[in-house]
């Protein structure tokens, strides 16, 4: 059978037999660079061909259809659409920042694909302090946003770019919290070590109630982090025409764009990590044969699975909710999932140290 | 209220009102410096209380310039007629934006159209006119724009 | 330190919303003073749209002037050319047939709920959510379908004239509306599932865009915007005109006054517009579709003055006649316009985000304010 890791190790075998290993590392990284812009390329068009038929199926509508077979080239024709328009720079605003802004919206995007695990044995950075690397370089990005909002030199960009501040700063405490809770029942910080310790069932099955609350505390909060809707105040159509990249344009724009759908990937991956088991398969207790066959499934399968499955969750939320105001946004995180997920890390410290999970 | 009533109503608070037959409903012909107090008093009397002013507008005779204002009770529904001739070389009248709110958009847009003066107004500015159109009163019947006005 | 609302100071941020922006669904140009994100004051500029209908018009003989009040509403057009056909009929004491009385009510109400549908749809996209717009214009479809059918086009209908309607119903008209109100009875449920009953819609409505029943009668607010605040103003009802005083229907009321209320209103009023037409589409007396006019329409002398009540208000017509052919003098009393000055006094205070839903549920057709 098949699997990522096979792979990798095929090639990370043949590359340091033919050439001497600093070459073969320097060859590697390269390979590494090449395959997350691959992926990260692959992922916006994707994700936006999913976003547009998973929306067109929630309005009754037929969605892309022209481009490619069943219009799943669309997202490409569009992308070159976007390559060759113009980039504008608007006049009065303030050229290094504005233009800066895009890429450290993609950099930060980028540098969170580093410690997630595709599949067993295949991930770019076994790092040790993994998922808080990962709370810690998603902080960034609202960098990004501000820069962009205050170098428009557009009271509409500065408005959603401050939403967008006190948004995210906001719902990184709950997206932290509920992350704390699987590290407090796993006792790792370590991505392979939260799903090695899911081997036996996923933690939102193990860790009972407080479990699933953290999950959808996490969810809600990702969502709000990612500037999706119903949280998309920064972009906000109908209030501040686009937000925080209204003066954008070009591939400045599908920066942005893509920046936006990435980090969906990324946060419903690490959703998968942490509460779905990674790549893990499906185990239910003690049924051998149905165990057995879904270890047959390949690991990177169940990871995309469980991730997109997750993603089309977050998608569905945009196409059915409408958009929260500023004060019930800012509300609904202190009032509510700040206290409920603070109050949720006690449950599972206690239920941690009595053992009361499976 | 019948309208025999209502005249009789409104000969007392203005014995100097003169009523217009033939219309469908009661119409009172006001003079111009009557008509703050006696449009205060049409809102306020008890017995009337015109709070809802549903139409305000202008025509042009071109001798002289008609205010019409069109009220009616919500409470009592019934509905008049205010019809008051201003000068049309020096157009002035008491607004009614305080009586009426609505008044003070429908005011505007007599202004930039006809040219009114409203008197008191809070914010007597073009409302529906781009700049540059202030005084050219394009809805009295000797405007005329070559270029823009498609006659049949 | 609580600064004074209404007022400008140093500091304050000025923003356009409008002439292009996704919320005013037309060219509204509103400049508003923010605090933060806290609404100071709301000051429209209006014209963009402006083609002086009333002018146009004076120029206008009485046949031809109906056709282009169809753009001043464009979403309740047939309500439009019918309070202009009535007018003219008043004026020329003309005894419109009893089947062209029951066609114009029909197409009314239907119109009533096209433009109620659509407005569903956009207000619920100002808010965010997205869905609502295509299912309701799904519905809307139909109705736009019909009336091609009959009146050969799809929003400027131009099918009223001074004396009936301008063509007898399509064969196909009593078969499709009635396909078309049952499905309707199951979608309106659908509605209320998509977006009535959503806890954050409500959120974004309740208590949103306050306006007691003494501003709504001040400011001269009618249709669902003050019957929202408890303002009893259907003109079908008050006033009726046409076959309204025959079939049962009831004037919606809601008293909170708020978004939410003005909401409410709408959604119940398609169900009475659905019940209006249920009444109706069996009961279409046969006879003239027309009664017989002058090819040269003379109003006598005089002032006429109709009121009828459209998708967003009470439409008035002021018709002074000289007893030429053209009008002397002719002015449209729309609901936009008037309702629209009272969005200063309820967004005052509020968010931005409110401003919106202000908007929404003040239902503002631009062509209909700026005429």
């Amino acid at each position: 059978m098949w699997s990522f890791s096979k792979i990798a190790n095929l090639i990370h075998e043949w590359l340091n037999q033919t050439f001497n290993p600093t070459l073969a590392t320097i060859i590697e990284m390269v390979i590494v660079g090449i395959a997350v812009i691959g992926l990260f390329a692959v992922l916006g068009l994707v994700l936006v061909i999913m976003e547009r038929k998973v929306s067109a199926w929630i309005q009754i509508r037929l969605g892309p259809n022209r481009v490619g077979p069943k219009g799943m080239l669309q997202s490409l024709a569009d992308t070159l659409k976007l390559l060759v328009k113009e980039a504008m720079t608007p006049s009065g605003s303030d050229k290094f920042l504005f233009n800066l802004a895009p890429y450290i919206a993609m950099m930060v995007a980028m540098l969170l694909m580093a410690p997630i695990a595709f599949a067993s044995n295949f991930q770019m950075w076994d790092l040790n302090i993994g998922v808080l690397y990962v709370s810690a370089v998603s902080s960034i990005s609202v960098i990004s946003i501000l820069i962009a909002g205050w170098a428009s030199n557009n009271k509409y960009s500065l408005m959603g770019a401050m939403r967008s501040g006190a948004q995210i700063v906001s719902y990184e405490l709950s997206a932290g919290l509920s992350i704390l809770a699987v590290v407090v029942l796993t006792g790792s910080l370590n991505i392979n070590d939260i799903i090695q310790s899911q081997a036996n069932g996923w933690w939102i099955f193990k860790g009972h109630i407080p479990a699933i609350i953290a999950f959808i505390v996490f969810i809600t909060a990702v969502t709000a982090e990612t500037n999706r809707a119903p949280f998309d105040l920064a972009e906000a159509e109908s209030e501040l025409t686009a937000g925080f990249h209204t003066e954008y344009s070009g591939m400045k724009f599908a920066l942005f764009f893509l920046a936006e759908y990435v980090n969906v990937f990324i946060v419903c991956a690490i959703g998968a990590t942490l509460f779905l088991g990674g790549w893990m398969p499906f185990h239910v207790g003690n049924w051998q044969g149905f165990n057995h066959v879904m270890d047959y499934i390949p690991g990177s399968v169940w990871f995309f699975g469980k991730t997109f499955f997750l993603i089309f969750v977050i998608m569905w939320f945009r196409w059915t909710f409408p958009r929260l105001r500023i004060d019930q946004l800012l509300n609904l995180e202190w009032k509510y999932l700040l206290p409920i997920s603070m109050f949720n890390i006690l449950l599972v410290t206690a239920m941690a140290i009595l053992g009361w999970h499976f | 209220m019948e309208l025999e009533e209502l005249k009789t109503n409104i000969t007392e608070l203005l014995p100097a009102a003169a009523f217009e037959e033939g219309g469908e409903w009661l119409t009172v012909h006001v003079e111009p410096s009557a008509w703050a107090v006696f449009a205060s008093q049409l809102r306020h009397t008890d017995s009337l209380f015109f709070d809802y002013l549903f139409c305000l507008t202008c025509v042009d005779w071109k001798t002289h310039l008609t205010m019409v204002y069109h009220l009616s009770s919500v409470k009592y529904r019934h509905n008049m007629v205010v019809k008051i001739k201003i000068d049309r070389n020096k157009p002035e009248i008491e607004t009614v934006s305080n009586i009426w709110r609505t008044a003070e958009f429908h005011e505007r847009e007599v202004y930039e159209m006809f040219g009114v003066q409203f008197i008191n107004h809070p914010d007597l500015r073009l409302l529906i006119l781009p700049d540059g159109w202030e005084g050219k009163k394009p809805l009295l019947k000797d405007f005329d724009d070559p270029v823009n006005m498609i006659k049949l | 330190m609580v600064e004074e609302l209404g007022t400008t100071t140093e500091g304050d941020l000025i923003i356009n919303v409008g002439p292009q922006h996704p919320a005013t669904h037309g060219v509204l140009h509103l400049v508003i003073t923010l605090n933060g994100e806290t609404i100071k004051k709301v000051e429209p500029h209006l014209g963009y749209i402006h083609r002086s209908i009333e002018k146009m018009c004076e120029s206008l003989t009485y046949r031809q002037f109906i056709y282009v009040t169809s753009r001043m509403d464009y979403l309740s057009a047939h309500i439009n050319n019918h309070a202009c056909a009535l007018c003219v009929e008043k004026g020329m004491q003309i005894e419109v047939p009893e089947r062209a009385q029951v066609i114009r009510v029909l197409m009314d109400e239907l119109t009533r709920i096209a433009s109620h549908e659509l407005w569903w749809g956009a207000m619920a996209m100002d808010l965010g959510a997205f869905t609502p717009f295509f299912h309701a214009f799904r519905e809307r479809e139909t109705i736009n379908d019909i009336m091609e059918e009959t009146c050969g086009a799809r929003l400027t209908m131009n099918y009223m004239v001074p004396g009936g309607v301008m063509a007898d119903l399509h064969p196909d008209f009593q078969k499709r509306v009635k396909a078309f109100i049952s499905l309707y009875r199951s979608k309106i449920k659908e509605y209320d599932e998509m977006l009535t009953g959503n806890i954050i819609f409500q959120n974004r409505m309740k208590g949103v865009g306050y306006l007691s029943p003494e501003d709504a009668i001040s400011y001269g607010c009618s249709g669902p915007a003050a019957r929202g605040s408890g303002v009893s103003c259907d003109i079908r009802k008050l006033y009726p005109y046409e076959v309204y005083n025959k079939v049962q229907f009831e004037e919606v009321l809601e008293t909170a006054g708020d978004s939410f209320a003005r909401y409410m209103v709408r959604i119940r009023e398609m169900n009475q517009s659905v019940s209006i037409i249920e009444q109706l589409i069996d009961n279409i007396p046969e006879g003239d579709y027309q009664a017989k006019t002058k090819a040269v329409l003379k109003l006598p002398k005089g002032e006429f003055y109709t009121r009828v009540e459209t998708a967003r208000g009470e439409l008035g017509v002021y018709i002074v006649s000289e007893g030429a052919t053209t009008p002397y003098r002719i002015k449209f009393r729309s609901p936009g316009f008037s309702n629209l000055s009272a969005l200063d006094h309820m967004a005052r205070g509020s968010k931005l985000g409110d401003l919106v839903a202000m908007m929404g549920t003040l239902d503002l057709v631009i062509p209909d304010i700026d005429r």
